[in-house]
C-alpha cells in the first residue's frame, strides 16, 4: 500500500468516526436528516452496485425496501431484533433470487417496466393479505430503538455497502460486470456466466436495500403498504445514483446527499408542487448529465488540461 | 494428425430460410482452414454455431470428441473456442488492457492481478498494441480495434480460433503482418478456421479450404484444387466463367 492509499483510508476512517459522533452535536432535527441521508446513500450505492455497470435500470428498490419494513412490522414482537433483521435479509434474498431468475433475461425497457410492476404487485399482495386474512391494513411497530440507534445502524450499513462496492470494483466479478455492461456477446465469449454474475449482484443489492427498509421501519411507528411501498423511493434512489454517476464508487453518495437535502427543503416549502419539481429535476438530470456529475467534471477537467 | 474439430450435418433455419444446410467437415490439430463462399452463403452462421452464439437447428459440433452443441457460449469458450467478429466487437468503455484481461480472467486459465496484466501485455505486444494498453478502447482506430480483438481471442489460449474476415480492410503492409501472425498461430498448434475474402491471404495461409454456396458445402480440399474447381468458380463468378 502506498502513502496515498493509506491517507485515503485514514480520511475515510476519520470521516466515519466523526459521523458516528454526530448525535452528540446535532439536535433531533439534525439526526432525522442524517438518518434520511444515510438511508438514501445506502440505497443509491446498493442500487448502483447492480444497475450501474449492467445498465439494467431497476425500479424495484421500493419492493425490497418495503419487504424489509414489513418484515419488521410483522415480526418485531415475536422475535429478538437481530433475528428480525436476519429474517428480513433472508426474505429479501429469496425474493431477489426468484425475481432475478425469472427476469434477468429481459433487457432494456422491459426490465424497467417489470421491476416497476413488481413493486406494485408486492404492494397489492400485501394489501390484499392484510385486508382479507389479518383483517387490518396498518400495523404498529413498538421497538425500543431511538433515532441514534437507527442512525448508527444505517451508518454502519452505508460503510459496509461502500466497502463492498469498492471491493467489487477491484475484483474479478467487477470486471465481469463491466464487460457485461459493454457487450454481453463478448462477455459470453470470454467465458463469463452472465446469468450467474447478474443474479449474484442483483441479490446482493436487493439484500442491502431490504436491510435499509428494515432498519428504518421503527421510525414510522405506524406502517401500511401505501407508506412503505411508495414508488417515490425507487425514483429518488434512481435519480440520486444517476446524478452522481452510477459507475463511480462515490457517485451515488455525491448524488444522494445534495438531492436529499434539496428534496427535504422542497417538501417543506413547496408541499403542493413537490411532485412536479421532482419530475422536472428528473428530466433535467437525464438530459444534461446522463453519465453523472463525476463523469461530467472529469471530462471538463480533461478538456481543460488538454488545452 | 488427430481430428480436433468435427462439424457434422450442421443446419440452421431462420423461419423458412435455410441459411446453413447440412455442413460437414473436420479439422486436424494445428490446421489452418479457409471457409470460403460468396456473401450470404452461410459462413458466419457456421462460425456462430460453433462458438455458441446461435443454436443449430440440427447437426453437431464436436471438439476433441466432446459435443459442443447445446452448450452456452461461455461454456464453449471454456472448452477452448475463441473468435473474432465480422463487425469488430470491442468493450468500448474499458481500457485496451482490460479488453484483453477480460479473456484471461474468466477464460480457461483464470488469471488475475499482475499475472494477468503481464500476460495481457504480452498478447498486445504480439499484435503490436502494447504501447496503447492504457488507452480507452473506443479511441482506437478500426484496424487497431481488430488487433485488440485478436489479442483478446489469443489471450483465451484457444484450441480452435475462429477468425471472421479478420484480414479484411488491412492495407498491404498490415496484411503482411496479419498473415505472418496467423501463420505463427498455426505453427504453435492453434487450429484456425478463417472466413476470408482476401484471396492472397487464403493462398498464403490455408493448406485446405471448404467452400460454401447457398448454405451447402460445394468443395473441400487442397486450396489450389478447390480454387480451380469448376463449381467454385461458378459460385463466385457466374456460369459463363466456368
Amino acid at each position: 500500500m502506498n502513502a496515498k492509499a493509506i491517507a485515503a483510508w485514514g480520511i475515510a476512517a476519520a470521516v466515519l468516526v466523526a459521523l458516528a459522533f454526530a448525535p452528540s452535536y446535532l439536535g433531533p432535527y439534525g439526526i432525522g436528516l442524517m438518518i434520511g441521508i444515510a438511508g438514501y446513500v445506502t440505497l443509491a450505492t446498493a442500487w448502483a452496485l447492480f444497475s450501474g455497470p449492467t445498465r439494467y435500470v431497476s425500479l424495484a428498490t421500493v419492493a425490497f425496501f418495503g419487504i424489509g419494513a414489513y418484515t419488521v412490522a410483522v415480526l418485531s414482537e415475536s422475535l429478538p431484533y437481530p433475528l428480525v433483521l436476519l429474517a428480513a435479509a433472508a426474505i429479501g434474498l429469496v425474493v431477489a433470487l426468484v425475481v432475478g431468475l425469472s427476469t434477468l433475461r429481459l433487457a432494456g425497457v422491459y426490465f424497467v417496466i417489470f421491476t416497476f410492476g413488481l413493486a406494485e404487485l408486492i404492494r397489492q399482495l400485501v394489501t390484499w393479505y392484510e385486508v382479507n386474512v389479518t383483517g387490518t391494513l396498518g400495523r404498529y411497530i413498538f421497538l425500543d430503538l431511538g433515532p441514534e440507534d437507527i442512525y448508527w445502524q444505517l451508518l454502519a450499513l452505508a460503510a459496509v455497502t461502500l466497502l463492498l462496492a469498492w471491493w467489487i470494483g477491484r475484483s474479478r466479478i467487477g470486471l465481469a460486470l463491466k464487460v457485461i455492461g459493454d457487450d454481453e456477446v463478448v462477455a459470453a465469449h470470454c467465458g463469463i456466466d452472465i446469468a450467474r454474475v447478474k443474479l449474484a449482484l442483483f441479490a446482493l443489492s436487493a439484500v442491502i436495500i431490504t436491510l435499509v427498509g428494515a432498519i428504518q421501519a421503527p421510525r414510522w411507528t405506524y406502517v401500511e403498504p401505501a407508506i412503505v411501498f411508495n414508488p417515490t423511493i425507487s425514483f429518488l434512489t434512481l435519480i440520486m445514483a444517476l446524478l452522481g454517476g452510477a459507475n463511480r464508487l462515490w457517485g451515488p453518495l455525491l448524488g444522494a446527499v445534495p438531492l436529499f437535502l434539496l428534496f427535504e427543503w422542497l417538501s417543506a416549502n413547496f408541499p403542493n408542487h413537490y411532485s412536479i419539481i421532482l419530475g422536472l429535476l428528473f428530466i433535467a438530470i437525464v438530459f444534461v448529465l446522463p453519465k453523472g456529475v463525476l463523469a461530467f467534471t472529469e471530462k471538463l477537467w480533461k478538456r481543460g488540461r488538454a488545452r | 494428425m488427430t481430428t480436433l474439430l468435427e462439424i457434422s450435418g450442421l443446419t440452421k433455419q431462420f423461419g423458412g430460410l435455410t441459411a446453413v444446410d447440412g455442413v460437414t467437415f473436420s479439422m486436424d490439430k494445428g490446421e489452418v482452414v479457409g471457409l470460403l463462399g460468396p456473401n450470404g452463403s452461410g459462413k458466419t452462421t457456421v462460425l456462430n454455431m460453433v462458438s455458441g452464439l446461435l443454436p443449430p437447428t440440427r447437426g453437431t459440433v464436436m471438439l476433441n470428441g466432446e459435443t459442443l452443441t447445446g452448450l452456452s457460449p461461455n461454456r464453449i469458450a471454456l472448452k477452448g473456442v475463441a473468435r473474432t467478429f465480422q463487425l469488430v466487437r470491442i468493450l468500448p468503455s474499458l481500457s485496451v488492457l482490460e479488453n484483453v484481461v477480460a479473456a484471461l480472467a474468466f477464460g480457461r486459465r483464470r488469471l488475475w492481478g499482475t499475472v494477468a496484466r503481464d500476460e495481457a501485455l504480452a498478447r498486445l505486444e504480439q499484435v503490436g498494441l502494447a504501447d496503447r494498453a492504457d488507452e480507452t478502447a473506443e479511441r482506437l482506430t478500426y484496424i487497431d480495434q481488430k488487433r485488440m480483438e485478436l489479442a483478446r481471442a489469443l489471450a483465451a489460449d484457444p484450441a480452435v480460433l475462429l477468425l471472421d474476415e479478420w484480414l479484411a480492410g488491412l492495407n498491404p503492409t498490415e496484411l503482411r503482418i496479419g498473415i505472418d501472425l496467423v501463420a505463427s498461430l498455426g505453427e504453435r498448434g492453434v487450429t484456425v478456421l478463417l472466413v476470408e475474402h482476401v484471396m492472397d491471404a487464403v493462398r498464403a495461409l490455408c493448406g485446405r479450404c471448404v467452400v460454401m454456396n447457398a448454405g451447402k458445402t460445394i468443395a473441400d480440399g487442397r486450396t489450389a484444387d478447390v480454387l480451380a474447381d469448376a463449381e467454385v468458380v461458378r459460385a463466385y463468378l457466374g456460369a459463363e466463367h466456368a
